[in-house]
């Protein structure tokens, strides 16, 4: 008998996109318990409020949230209780310019830009950044398990942001 | 465009009267260009904590009201505070927002300074006449003074000392400074954003307990029931006392004043993990228990007019923008030490990100409000904005002598108001 190798079929740069894209979609239509479930148990969701930084652990953020604190976020940015979700400012998001920074067994790395228009009060705000995506393949198809969202003005004075980056 | 006339015509204090003021106090851009000259150009302000100039020739920049400045020690460890702007046409000589170099050199016309704001050197000296003497173009030098590592700067040459002006607020200076839990504190790093809204309407926030359980429901609600407990902020018999000039405290946890009493006090279930962490990095039991007490800061806000707040466990500065823009920062502050204290200063740090900053559980909330005051306060010309909540403060807590109330009262608000009248009469 021969061996015979099952081989997953790569993951390619378009079923990267396509899930990026659908994780964006998620968050501007605030379906945020369906993208709880985009996520690995152990992935972390960051924001910088530096650039450069490494060590986030260490470091002051924007926000730094493992499975716990994601779960809280969402349930505060849906209970109808914080004023400035309750409505948040209405978002538009693209996310493009994808590239592959490294790709092991078990998962892939992606860096992008993704432009955010905000509106709320008869004011538009542009939220641009960078974002550095860490994508698992596991056998249960692509989970996210890390993003983290560097604002291009993240280390001077932003402004009360009541969603999901 | 500031107008000197206008300035000094209108009576600007008659807009505040005993427990009330006018919404123009939030609106008149030409109230707000008098009070960056009579208040911000009067008194002490907030530029640093010492641990941000940690060592000879290391700098930050900053603001003194409108005014552009940087922060810097100089080789023998002096502070100065200085005007960002170049004698000669005024070009800004740093734009860096913190750093460590020993001349900072206008990229204009290459005029250089020493931190001590000294003009060291001047390109082509041969185009100015033998009267010309560099000396006399030193950097513009503000007043420095500090207390309890914070360091306050002044246009005012005949501004009261800085210990005199802080008063009675020095107590709780010590007192907050305590939760450095025995190793000292130091800046850990900081979150700023901006709100559409006038500079008062933050300076109000910090000493009003009452919107606590309201607008930070969600916050509440994502605690632990102990945690929850312990941030009843209006539950636990505090309150709100006047300290002169303009300074208020605000109690709103009684058991968290003082972070070195009661330390035999068994360690909240929820830190337990940090104070095995803390006893592995070889700390004895005493120190565990000081630094597990100090993680979560103090229970007060000590309000210290007219830019800074002591804040739990940060320093809330605000820097007014325009009559109807100002900027936030919250500045982190842990433990200084090495590695040992990492446990707790990173304890500390999720924390503040858990409440503060853009996307922090309380204060986009909060930014939210105060938004909503400058959007309210376009209507109703004429009708006053109410600082007059208040019921006796509990028996035995403030300083006889002081205007005190309850925790939910707005005398530290009255306080404030009271110090922008005087400074706005004078």
């Amino acid at each position: 008998m021969s061996a015979v190798t099952l081989e997953r079929p790569a993951v390619t740069l378009a079923d990267l996109t396509a899930f990026v894209w659908a994780e964006a979609d998620l968050l501007d239509r605030l379906a945020y318990k369906d993208w709880l479930k985009l996520w690995s148990a152990d992935g972390l969701y960051i924001v910088p409020v530096e650039r450069g930084v490494t060590d986030h652990a260490n470091a002051v953020n924007v926000l730094y949230d493992d499975a716990e604190m994601r779960e809280m976020r969402v349930k505060r940015l849906l209970s109808g209780f914080s004023m400035s979700s309750a409505p948040p400012a209405r978002t538009v998001r693209t996310v493009s310019r994808f590239v592959e920074t490294a790709r092991s067994e078990t998962s892939v790395d992606l860096r992008a830009a993704q432009v955010i228009v905000e509106y709320k009060y008869e004011r538009h705000r542009v939220l641009a950044a960078d974002v550095d995506y860490r994508i698992a393949i596991s056998a249960d198809g692509l989970k996210l398990a890390r993003k983290v969202v560097t604002l291009i003005n993240c280390d001077d004075p932003l402004h009360g942001i009541g969603y999901l980056l | 465009m500031h107008s000197e006339d206008a300035v000094a015509e209108r009576p600007w204090g008659a807009l505040f009267e005993g427990d009330r003021a006018d919404g123009a106090i939030y609106r008149d851009p030409a109230l707000f260009d008098a009070e960056m000259d009579r208040i911000f150009k009067q008194t002490w302000v907030w530029v640093a904590h010492e641990s941000e100039l940690p060592g000879p020739n290391t700098f930050k920049t900053g603001n003194v009201g409108t005014s552009p400045v940087l922060i810097t020690r100089d080789k023998k460890g002096e502070v100065h505070v200085l005007l960002n702007r170049c004698r000669h046409r005024a070009a800004s000589v740093c734009e860096k927002k913190k750093g460590k170099q020993s001349v900072f050199v206008c990229p204009y016309h290459g005029w250089s300074y020493d931190p001590d704001g000294s003009l060291r050197k001047v390109p082509h000296r041969w185009g100015y006449d033998e009267n010309f003497d560099p000396a006399d173009y030193p950097l513009f030098s503000l007043r420095v003074e500090q207390y309890a590592g914070m360091i306050f700067a002044t246009f005012n040459a005949d501004a009261p000392p800085l210990e005199e002006h802080l008063g009675a607020a020095r107590k709780w200076m010590d007192l907050f400074m305590k939760q450095g839990g025995g190793f000292g504190v130091k800046v850990l790093g900081q979150h700023s954003f901006r709100f559409p809204g006038n500079w008062k309407i933050q300076l109000e926030n910090t000493t009003d307990a009452y919107h606590f359980p309201i607008v930070h429901k969600t916050f509440l609600d994502s605690l632990d029931e102990e945690t929850e407990n312990v941030f009843d902020v209006l539950g636990q018999g505090g309150w709100v006392e006047d300290l002169g000039n303009g300074h208020s405290v605000m109690v709103m946890i009684p058991s968290l004043i003082d972070l070195e009493a009661d330390l035999e006090a068994p360690i909240p279930d929820r830190f337990a993990d940090l104070a095995a962490e803390l006893a592995a990095e070889g700390h004895d039991d005493m120190t565990v228990r000081r630094l597990v007490r100090a993680v979560g800061g103090t229970g007060f806000n000590l309000n210290l007019f007219p830019n800074v707040a002591c804040s739990m466990a940060f320093f809330r500065v605000l820097r007014p923008i325009d009559v109807e823009t100002t900027e936030i920062t919250h500045v982190a502050i842990g433990m200084s030490g090495g590695e040992n204290v990492g446990p707790a200063n990173r304890a500390r740090i999720r924390l503040h990100e858990h409440f503060q900053g853009p996307m922090g559980f309380g204060t986009p909330d909060d930014a939210e409000g105060w938004e909503r005051v400058q959007r309210g306060v376009r209507a109703g010309e004429g009708m006053p904005i109410l600082v007059n909540r208040g019921v006796p403060a509990p028996e035995g807590t403030a300083e006889p002598g002081h205007d005190a109330g309850d925790v939910s009262s707005e005398v530290g608000m009255r306080a404030a108001y009271r110090m922008w009248k005087r400074m706005m009469e004078e």
